[in-house]
């Protein structure tokens, strides 16, 4: 075991892959010689060689777009898209390419690639650099959409991704790079020395997507999280004094509906977190899976704690955040104390 | 070409001639013996600039090979390149008149542009991975895919190896070095980069090969292609098809009118070659170059094919809507069957009646595979293809929420 930050256990889960496979390769903007706008690749070339960490142009298109070329050629390309922002010119290669690939050849060509990038607020980064896009991922067939909560997963979930036959986009919560975050920005931060989860074992081991994590057993109600929001929610429980199911999704799609609906039926109550905006987000479909499989088990309407519908503002971020505040009140509402 | 006035103070190109005009090229003066020279395929890529906006051609259209690009090919070779572009005809007319009498949903014919997949496909090595479009079946032809596998995959019928996943002609053959044709316009050709870049990083002197016709290098993913294959040196070959029409719109909507196609791979430091795509000789040639610069670690070459589509651009649009009905015709490079056939009769190595009678025999024998092909389903009759496969390979292995909705589409039945 190793105390790790974020960013040290998905670069140590990169070193552990690209060590034991020589197809493991990754590259994205900056990430060669320099490590990373984050650090996550620092220290990978120096070891592994030129041709195995690399620097590309800042063309987010033509990232996914080798990456697609190699992934089919037999190697297992691990991209980074600097800002989950940054995606959107790389989006017709991931939604009509690399998800599509298997399918329309039948499975004769498959693209088993990685696209790890940084997504959420916290850091002042605005409208482009905190946009949290995962909805117009998880509504591609033929990707897989998964967003790690801590270190642990996180190198778990990466090493997953990477020996994934098929595409991943690994989302990775900024804010919880460097410790936990409980959602108010005015209280000192917590390293990720101090928590159990920053406790990350060496070498090779997979954490599974499809299976949600349980931060916490209650009867109250269910909270359903994901990425920065895990531990947002665990702090405005705890305040609001509620022995709440916290349930850390890990998986976006696939998703583990079981546990989820498990975990509904025995509170009747379910609160869904996320820092994106809210119409059509993420939350719009849990919500929609929970009504449809425990209706009846329902004590309360289903309340979703989001992002504004607006862009992510820079000096109003943290009006726009979904703090501990806004997170406190949905859980009052799902409790019927509002 | 005359350029027509235009009234509107938004310059809008057009074409020089449409439905209606009488269709005139004779300003077009297309001398073989005009070809730049042959540079060695390890040039720096500044050589190659002039070859970027001229043309190069072998055949004289009196059928004589001429100049330093004439290729060694062995008469033997030649009739194979002639009778693989005949085969692919033959079997493009029968798919044509097919999808008229419904048998399948749709289908592409590549009429006038057989040299340019038979002709490259000749001069690469069978294990070079091809990113074709929907137009380069002739590769497929040459390298012996089975004929019938292809038919049952236009026909989506039980003998389709997709299953019925893709529509007709998007064909995937692996084994054949020919990757799953994608419907979306020009995103294979930075794919193609990342596969010569695996092949490089492999140490294999294997290379990629990809295609888009001139329209869809308007797209994004043709810029990145051009980049990415300059900065890595990927051993490349990225194919412009041009073919002067993408559906109703005429090559100048691409790109403007002041340059040519190959030109935009000068500014990537990329070697470039323009080549008379009706010219067997001359697209083998160039291909041949082109390989020769990637496997000695020369890096990719962008190679215009100038061509012409005398077809629409699929069974669904008429294209005496927007070009003359007979500008096909009268188009000033030929055809490129006619103008390898003239070649061997010049040689002395082909006649007439030969001629006639393989374009006979191919005929029937596509129609004798396209029967055996049709026992096994068309649209028509019954596809044969099982409903339940369309939840297969989605993922490896089907997750909760599809083997969900298998269930759900059983209570449909």
């Amino acid at each position: 075991m190793a105390r790790m930050n974020m960013i040290e256990a998905i670069r140590d889960a990169l070193d552990v892959k690209m060590t034991e496979d020589s197809d493991v390769l990754v590259f994205g903007e900056d990430v060669g010689y320099f490590g990373g706008v984050f650090r996550a690749t620092a220290g990978l070339q120096e070891k592994h060689g030129l041709h195995r960490c690399f620097d590309t142009p800042i063309s987010e298109g033509g990232i996914v777009g080798i990456a697609i070329g190699m992934a089919s050629n037999g190697l297992r390309p691990v991209a980074e898209i600097q800002f989950a922002d940054y995606i959107y010119p790389g989006y017709d290669q991931i939604a009509s390419e690399a998800a599509r690939l298997r399918y329309r050849s039948n499975g004769e060509f498959s693209a088993p690639l990685t696209i790890r990038t940084p997504v959420g607020g916290g850091i002042y980064g605005g409208t482009t650099h905190s946009q949290s896009p995962e909805a117009l991922f998880t509504h591609i067939a033929g990707l897989k959409t998964v967003i790690p909560s801590n270190p642990y997963d996180a190198k778990g979930m990466l090493i997953t991704a990477i020996e994934d036959n098929d595409p991943v986009l690994f989302l990775e919560p900024k804010r919880l790079y460097n410790g936990p975050f409980y959602g108010d920005p005015h209280t000192p931060s917590v390293s990720w020395a101090k928590h159990e989860l920053g406790e990350v074992p060496e070498g090779h081991y997979t954490v599974p997507f499809e299976s949600v994590r349980k931060l916490s057993e209650g009867p109250d109600l269910t909270i359903l999280a994901y990425g920065t929001m895990v531990w947002v929610a665990e702090a405005a429980a705890k305040d609001a004094g509620v022995k709440a199911d916290i349930l850390d999704l890990r998986s976006l799609l696939p998703l583990d509906i079981d546990a989820i609906s498990t975990s509904v039926k025995k509170t009747g109550r379910c609160l869904i977190l996320h820092e994106a905006t809210r119409t059509s987000g993420f939350g719009a479909e849990l919500s929609a899976q929970v009504a449809e499989a425990c209706f009846f088990s329902l004590e309360a309407p289903i309340v979703r704690v989001t992002g504004w519908d607006t862009p992510y503002p820079h000096a109003q971020e943290w009006a726009y955040f979904p703090g501990p505040k806004r997170v406190m009140n949905g859980i009052r509402k799902v409790m019927g104390q509002a | 070409m005359t350029k027509k006035s235009n009234q509107s103070r938004l310059y809008v190109p057009e074409p020089p001639f449409r439905p209606g005009d009488t269709p005139d090229y004779s300003h077009i003066a297309v001398p073989a013996n005009h070809s730049p020279r042959r540079p060695d395929p390890l040039c720096e890529d500044h050589e190659t600039v002039e070859h970027a906006t001229s043309l190069i051609r072998v055949m004289r259209f009196n059928g004589e090979a001429v100049g330093d690009w004439a290729p060694d090919l062995t008469p033997d070779q030649k009739r194979k390149g002639l009778r693989d572009m005949m085969l692919t005809r033959a079997m493009d007319d029968r798919m044509f008149n097919m999808q008229r009498q419904g048998k399948m949903s749709f289908y592409m014919k590549s009429r006038g542009e057989e040299a340019v997949s038979v002709a490259h496909a000749m001069a690469l090595r069978k294990d070079d991975m091809t990113f074709p479009t929907y137009r380069q079946q002739g590769i497929l032809i040459n390298r012996g895919a089975p004929i019938k596998e292809m038919m049952c995959q236009c026909l989506s019928n039980a003998g389709d190896r997709l299953q019925g996943k893709s529509i007709p002609v998007l064909y995937s053959f692996r084994d054949f070095g020919f990757f799953s044709v994608s419907g979306n316009l020009g995103t294979q050709m930075i794919q193609a980069v990342g596969w010569g870049m695996a092949e490089a990083y492999k140490n294999s002197d294997g290379i990629a090969s990809a295609f888009t016709g001139e329209g869809a290098t308007a797209e994004g993913d043709f810029h990145y292609a051009l980049n990415f294959a300059s900065t890595y040196r990927a051993p490349v070959i990225l194919n412009v098809v041009n073919n002067q029409w993408a559906i109703s719109s005429f090559q100048g909507i691409a790109a403007g009118e002041g340059e040519t196609f190959a030109a935009r791979g000068c500014g990537f430091g990329l070697a470039t070659l323009r080549v008379d795509g009706n010219d067997f000789l001359a697209v083998y040639a160039a291909t041949k170059w082109a390989t020769e610069r990637a496997r000695k670690g020369g890096g990719a070459t962008l190679i215009e094919h100038f061509t012409y589509r005398k077809e629409g651009h699929s069974t669904s649009d008429d294209p005496t809507k927007y070009r003359p009905e007979n500008e096909p015709e009268v188009w000033p490079f030929g055809d490129p069957v006619e103008r390898l056939k003239t070649h061997l009769i010049y040689i002395n190595e082909w006649d007439e009646e030969r001629h006639d009678a393989q374009a006979e025999e191919c005929k029937v024998e596509i129609r004798n595979i396209y029967k055996e092909a049709e026992k096994m389903g068309s649209l028509s009759s019954a596809t044969n293809v099982n409903d339940f496969t369309m939840f297969e390979q989605v993922y490896e292995e089907l997750p909760g929420h599809l083997q969900s909705q298998v269930e759900a589409f059983k209570e449909e039945l």
